[in-house]
This record gives C-alpha cells, structure tokens and sequence, in this order.
C-alpha cells in the first residue's frame, strides 16, 4: 500500500488539496486515511468527526492530534513521554501525556488519560454514557475507550489545567478514577450473575467489596508494584483473570454437578451419538464422563475438575452443583521481569454464600496486600516474590496449609531438608481430622437441601 | 475542610460504580438466577431464567477509541430497542439486552445500517483486544488501533459468522511488555536492536541502579561516558526485551526499521478441557509496516485458516496443534522453523521433548 503511494510529497499534495487543507488548516492524513474504508467501524473516521466540530474546544486539538498520529504512521515512532499530572487529593489515576513534538502540533501538546473504574460488570445507561460524553466533550478530547486493558474506561485527551475539572465533573456523577503506577489497580468482574447461567458467586459483590475496601491503595500509590484482582464467575475464567492478574478470584463448586437426564437424551437424540462421544466425553480431560447405553449421561463427580466444557456444550442438560465458591489463584503476570507466570492455586475453595463469606474474601485479600507491601522487592510482582522465597515460605508467612490442589505434582528434585518431614506428616493428619469434622457438621445443612 | 477558595474539594471516593442502577431491567430481576442460554444465530445470546424469564442480547463490535458521536449514536440505538441499557465485553463488543425477540431483526438491521458488525459470540473471532500504541502511549512500538483495524477489516467475515472450531481470542501488544496479554494468536512488538542511548541524558532523566536492576540478564551497568554518569550495555548479553526503556527513556529501543512484529499462537484463558496455556512463539522480524501492516495479515490469515480447515470442533489454536504436533503445524502453515523458537529461558528444559513421542 505504501508503494501506491509514491513519494511522500508527490502523494501530499494531492491529498491536501482534496482535504482542503490548505484553507481550514487541517493536517492532511494519507496513511490514515486508508484506514477508513472497510467494513469494521474506523477510529479515523471517529478523529476526524471530533476535529470536524466546530466550535468545539477540542477541534483544533483533535486536529493536531491526528497530525502527530500520522507523523507516527510516517516515522513508525511513538512521540509521547510521561510527567506528572494529578488530581488534588490523589496520587495516581491520571497518565499524563507530553508530546515530543509540540512545536509541529502545539494544541496537542498535553493529551493525559484519565483512568476512571467502570461499574462492576460494565452495565451502563445510555443516560450515563450521554453524561460522560458530555462531560468530556467540556473539559477533553471528546476520544473515550471503552475499556482499557486494566477496564478502565479511558477518557483520552486533557489538558493539564482541565484534568482537575474533568474529574471533579466525573467525580459529581458517581465516577472514581482507577490505578496507575506501582498500586492496586482497576479490577474487572465477567458478566457473571446478571446473564449467565455458569455464575458461581456474586461477583458484583465480591468485586465492589474488595476493591472499595483498599482505595486508599489505589488512590494513593505506596505498593512496590502494581497489583490486579480479577473477577471470573466460573473456570471459563471470561475476564482472564488466571494469565492477568496477581490475585484471580474464579468461580466454583465443591458437589456434584446437576444433570437433567431427560435434556441429556434429547441433546443425543440432536447431535447423535459419534458426536457426543467424541465432542463431549473425550473431550473431558479427566475422563470423568460415559455415555450410557439408554443415552443418559454417568458423571464421575470425585473426578471432575469442573473444567465446563460439558456445560458450555450441553447448556440445558448440564449445570454446576449447589455447594458455591471460589478459588483463589495468586501471582499471574505477564513477562517482566522472571518471565510469564500464572496464578497458583493457594485457596482451593473458599465458600462465597453469607455475608460472612464475602468479609473474608475481603479479609484474606487485605492479608496478601499487606504481605506484597512487606516483602517484595521494588518493581517486583507478588508472583515473583513467591518465586524468589518457595512457596513453603509464602505459605508459611501467610499462615496457609500446604495443599495438594497446589500443585501439578510434588517435587522431582531431592535437593530439600526433610528432618521434620515427620512433625509436618502429624500436622497434616490433625488437620485432615479435623476437616473430616467439620464436613460432618457441614453436611447437616446440605442433606436437608438434597431432601426437599 | 479547607475554606481557601482555591483549593479543589477533595474527592468523593466511591470506588467501583454500583452496577445496579445502570443494569437492564430484566438482568437485575434475574440476577443470580439463570438457567441456561442457547445461540440463535452470529452475535445473538438467548438466556433463560429458572422462572422462565428470558432475555436477548444482541452483540456488535465498536472500534473502541470512540468519538463521543459514536457513543451518542450506540445510545441512541440503546434507547430506540433496548430501554436505554447497555453492557460492554472485555473484548470492546457492545451488547444491547432485549426483552422481547420481536426487536432482534430490526436490531441487527439497524446496527448493521450503522456500521457496527453484528457478532463476536460462540465460535468466531471476536475483537481483537487492543492496546494504545502511538495514540497515546509513551513507550510504543507500533499502534494499536492501526493494526485491529486493519486485521478486523480483513477478518470481518469471522466475526460475523461462527464457522471456526471453536473461539479465537487474537490480541495486539505494542511492546514486550504485553499488555494485550494471551491469545489464540498474539501480535506483538519483538525489538530487534539493543538500545541507543542518549548519554547526555542518562544522568539527569534516569534512576540508574533501578535501571540496572530492571534489567532481566544483568546487562546493564553504570559507566562515565563523555565525563557524564551514564549506562552501558552489555549488547552481547542483551536480550533486546526494552525493559529499560520505560524507566529511562534516553535508552531508545524502538527503531523505524528495528522494531518488529512477532506471532505466537496457542494462548488460552479458559479451563475447559485443557488447562490455560501461554502463547508460543511461531514468526519473527515481521515489519512493522502501517497502515495495513499486510505481512502481518498474511501470517495470522494463514495461521486461522489452517486451523479453520483442520482443528475438530471445540479445538482451540493451542489444543489442536498439541493434538497434530509442532512439526504439522510449520508444515501446514508453511512458516519456518528456526534456532529462536528453542527456549532458552529459566525453565526452558520444560518445553523439550524429553520422549519419542515424534511426528512423521
């Protein structure tokens, strides 16, 4: 495409006249241009439409705006750097933006993002949305991205003496800004309760809990890095909460998952049977699964890992137990600085039903924070402190038995002191023992559900 | 608190917004209460409450970065079919909820009349999750909105329909550090050169023991050049990962030329079946050639297609080239095999085949 083209100003020139550059002093786009045909919406065309208004405060810096962008598309340079902008009361939220290249495209010169957190679950009205729009069509850009990878929603594009007015207008109609820098930063819950039948906890709840808890840690940056949770209904994991996040809070069950037999043999009777069989019952990955001579379905339940892919295939038939929680994966990032590392389990389930339930989410939530704030290193995450000390020592500083749902399998290596193997085995029991009690009591309740 | 007038109020600290108030009416009556959901077509969901309440929801794609005009217009979409709610995916889709089915045709009509692809559900490729790039941040290789756009031109036909074997989640990163995080395939900057560095400037921009510490094989190191407190690279020992560069932007890692593209394919979220999976690498030193970045096109059109005619049905990328094997796949994508898709990372013996379990 650039071959078409031809030299630069041979292809200049033209377009400028065609623009009509050259009368409202608008910067001629060539290259962007092209991006504004084909059949998915254009961002361009968005631009333009912003410094196509007129009177509108944002024009001129839209235009100019679109210039540097398409000075970028020439040079392949980016041609921003960062400073320091806030809001009063607040130590991050806002990323501020200086351009390299201000004497060319001087309206655009500060072009700060405010990060502000979305509702749990990203359910808007339009009546809000028209108040956000019109909010950044006063004091910025008129440019917002719904939602940034954190899902933040960005509102690009403000100058340094509106992004105190920007957020104070945003503040008024019920918005916060989110995380920046090294600190807890904007969390993202999946649809989950509102409109999916996979939902295993209220994530809402669990997600407005948790993050509103520690604001302060958001607001005011004191953390030796940055740290994400994430919310996912179910193992479906919709928000990526295990690759993403430092802190992965996934939907669960601990019974057995329901099958209504009478939907299974009417889903055979659709797909027949070779595909069943190959679709559904090889495809679980711990061969948990036998189709029935009379097309019903045998579940080994102490089996399954609660993979869903039955369930997403056999929406009807198939549908998670009634003992709910979640489990807790800690560490995911992405490559700085140790390389990639997911989430490790650390709570296998945790009930997530009373209110009780939901204070210790928050509760142990507050504990990994404090643990991160202690002992990691600077610019390191918690899964790289993990990493850096054995999992044994994390356990042991955060008070949490050693699980086999931890791990893929125990050590290969024989490099390990076991002389107190023996008093670690005696803990193990006692606490196994006392588990068995507790699931007795426990079981009072659930026998009585299963009654009914 | 304060009474000087000149001093902003402090701000209300409200967090995360309730969704509660801003929720489809039929959503909050259901909340926590649904049955099952089945697809009625591309970009159409039907959810079914224990009551027997039902809810339809129509999904399209958006170009993200969106001009308040666009917003307005989604909104005023939102208000004619769907009584003024809407959601958004993590993925950008914006999704409009129903409460009667009566309005999914003239809905589709009119998003379709709008501009904004009707789809994204079920087995498609879904938007491609999008970075910020030279729009807007300070240490990008290439832009973002460039390169989606360009591929979701391309791949409009898939987000529309739902022919592949099942999901295909693609994702952009305009550096090394991966924001765009794991896909089915992924498109990311890979840099090629160490990075230059503006001695001049070292000394007043930059922290240089946390520079010297950000760096992952230890190859930076405090030096006097010029009679100035700098840093130097060791270039022999430089993995060209541009970790250093955003702590210290005079260590310049993007070049016009240097900065690449690299394609990884078989990044997985979710739990079903297999357990998630990481992205691996398959293709290197892609140029970074806007507008349409056309190589780039190429290679992920070669990769999906491969997979499209070959996978079994809910194969994702990564699932299907664990069943048929690293070798079929460079066979079939005619992409070459090289020393730098060897892992030479902590933990690399993990990802060699310690078997005889070999393809013919």
């Amino acid at each position: 495409m650039a071959k078409d083209n031809g030299s630069t100003t041979a292809s200049a020139k033209p377009k400028a006249k065609k623009n009509g550059s050259a009368k409202n002093g608008q910067h001629p786009t060539p290259l962007l241009d092209e991006l504004e045909g084909g059949p998915w919406p254009s961002f361009v065309t968005g631009l333009k439409r912003l410094r196509e208004s007129k009177g509108k405060q944002y024009a001129p810096m839209m235009n100019d705006l679109l210039g540097q962008l398409e000075h970028s598309y020439e040079e392949r340079l980016g041609f921003w750097k960062g400073g320091t902008v806030g809001v009063f009361g607040y130590g991050g939220g806002v990323i501020p933006r200086f351009s390299e290249v201000a004497e060319k495209f001087p309206e655009s010169k500060e072009f700060h993002t405010l990060r502000v957190q979305p509702p749990a679950g990203f359910h808007y009205t339009t009546d809000i949305l028209r108040k956000l729009c019109d909010i950044w069509e006063e004091h910025g850009s008129g440019l917002i991205a719904f939602h940034g990878q954190s899902g933040d929603i960005m509102f690009q594009g403000c100058t340094t003496e509106n992004t105190q007015k920007a957020f104070d207008a945003l503040n008024e109609v019920g918005f916060d800004l989110g995380g920046a820098g090294a600190a807890m930063r904007t969390s993202m819950s999946c649809v989950g309760h509102a409109r999916c039948e996979m939902s295993c906890y209220d994530e809402v709840r669990a997600h407005r809990s948790v993050i509103n808890e520690f604001l302060d840690e958001m607001h005011r940056p004191a953390l030796p890095y940055k740290f994400k949770f994430k919310f996912s209904g179910c193992p479906n994991d919709c928000v990526n909460a295990i690759h993403r996040s430092d802190f992965a809070v996934i939907g669960t069950w601990r019974d057995d998952m329901k099958v209504d037999q009478e939907e299974v043999k009417k889903y055979v009777g659709k797909v027949g049977r070779k595909y069943m069989i190959d679709n559904v019952i090889a495809n679980c990955p711990t061969r948990s699964l036998s189709l029935n001579d009379d097309d019903t379905l045998e579940v080994d339940n102490k089996s399954c890992v609660r993979c869903m892919h039955c369930l997403n295939v056999m929406t009807k038939a198939l549908s998670k137990g009634d003992d709910l929680g979640v489990s807790i994966l800690i560490g995911g990032k992405r490559s700085l600085k140790i390389g990639d590392t997911m989430g490790t389990v650390i709570v296998p389930f945790m009930k997530m039903e009373t209110d009780e339930d939901y204070e210790k989410l928050v509760e142990f939530a507050g504990e990994i924070l404090e643990f991160f704030a202690d002992n990691a290193l600077d610019h390191e995450r918690v899964g790289e402190t993990i990493d850096r000390i054995g999992l044994p020592a994390f356990l042991e500083a955060m008070d949490i038995a050693p699980d086999p749902n931890m791990i893929n399998h125990p050590r290969t290596s024989s490099y390990v002191r076991t002389d107190d193997f023996t008093e670690e085995a005696e803990k193990y029991f006692k606490r196994k023992a006392e588990e068995d009690e507790e699931g007795k009591k426990a079981d009072g309740p659930g026998v009585s559900i299963a009654a009914e | 608190m304060s009474t000087d007038q000149e001093q902003p109020s402090l701000p209300d600290e409200t967090g995360v917004p309730d969704p509660f108030q801003y929720m489809h009416p039929v959503l909050k009556e259901n909340y926590g209460n649904w049955a099952y959901h089945d697809r009625l077509r591309p970009g159409v969901l039907h959810h079914v409450s224990h009551d027997g309440n039902e809810v339809w929801t129509v999904r399209a794609g958006t170009q993200r970065q969106m001009d308040v005009y666009t917003i307005r217009k989604l909104c005023d979409i939102g208000d004619e079919f769907a009584e003024g709610h809407v959601r958004f995916t993590t993925r950008s889709n914006i999704e409009f909820m129903l409460s009667t089915p009566d309005l999914i045709e003239p809905l589709i009509e009119k998003l379709t009349g709008e501009g904004f692809p009707v789809g994204g559900t079920g087995n498609s490729v879904s938007m491609i999750s999008h970075t910020q790039g030279w729009l807007h941040c300070d240490i990008p290789g290439t832009d973002a909105s460039g390169v989606v756009k360009s591929l979701m031109d391309d791949l409009h036909q898939e987000f529309i329909k739902e022919e592949m074997p099942n999901r295909v989640r693609i994702t952009t990163s305009c550096c090394q550090v991966n924001c765009g995080g794991q896909g089915d395939i992924a498109i990311n900057v890979q840099y090629t050169k160490p990075p230059k560095i503006d001695h001049d400037q070292v000394g007043n921009v930059c922290e240089r023991p946390a520079v010297v510490a950000r760096c992952p094989v230890a190859a930076i190191r405090p030096a006097m050049v010029n009679g100035k407190p700098s840093l130097e690279v060791d270039e022999k020992k430089c993995i060209c990962c541009g970790a250093c560069y955003p702590p210290c932007p005079p260590m310049q890692i993007n070049g016009p030329e240097s900065t690449k593209l690299a394609i990884w394919v078989g990044g997985k979220h979710s739990n079903a079946r297999s357990k998630p999976t990481f992205h691996k690498l398959v293709a290197a030193n892609v140029p970074n050639n806007p507008p349409h970045w056309p190589e780039v096109a190429e290679i992920v059109k070669t990769i999906l297609y491969a997979y499209k005619e070959n996978a079994r049905d809910w194969e994702r990328i990564g699932e299907w080239i664990e069943r048929i094997g690293w070798p079929r796949f460079f066979e079939l994508t005619g992409l070459a095999f090289t020393k730098h898709h060897l892992d030479t990372w902590h933990g690399a013996r993990k990802s060699l085949n310690a078997s005889t379990h070999i393809y013919f």
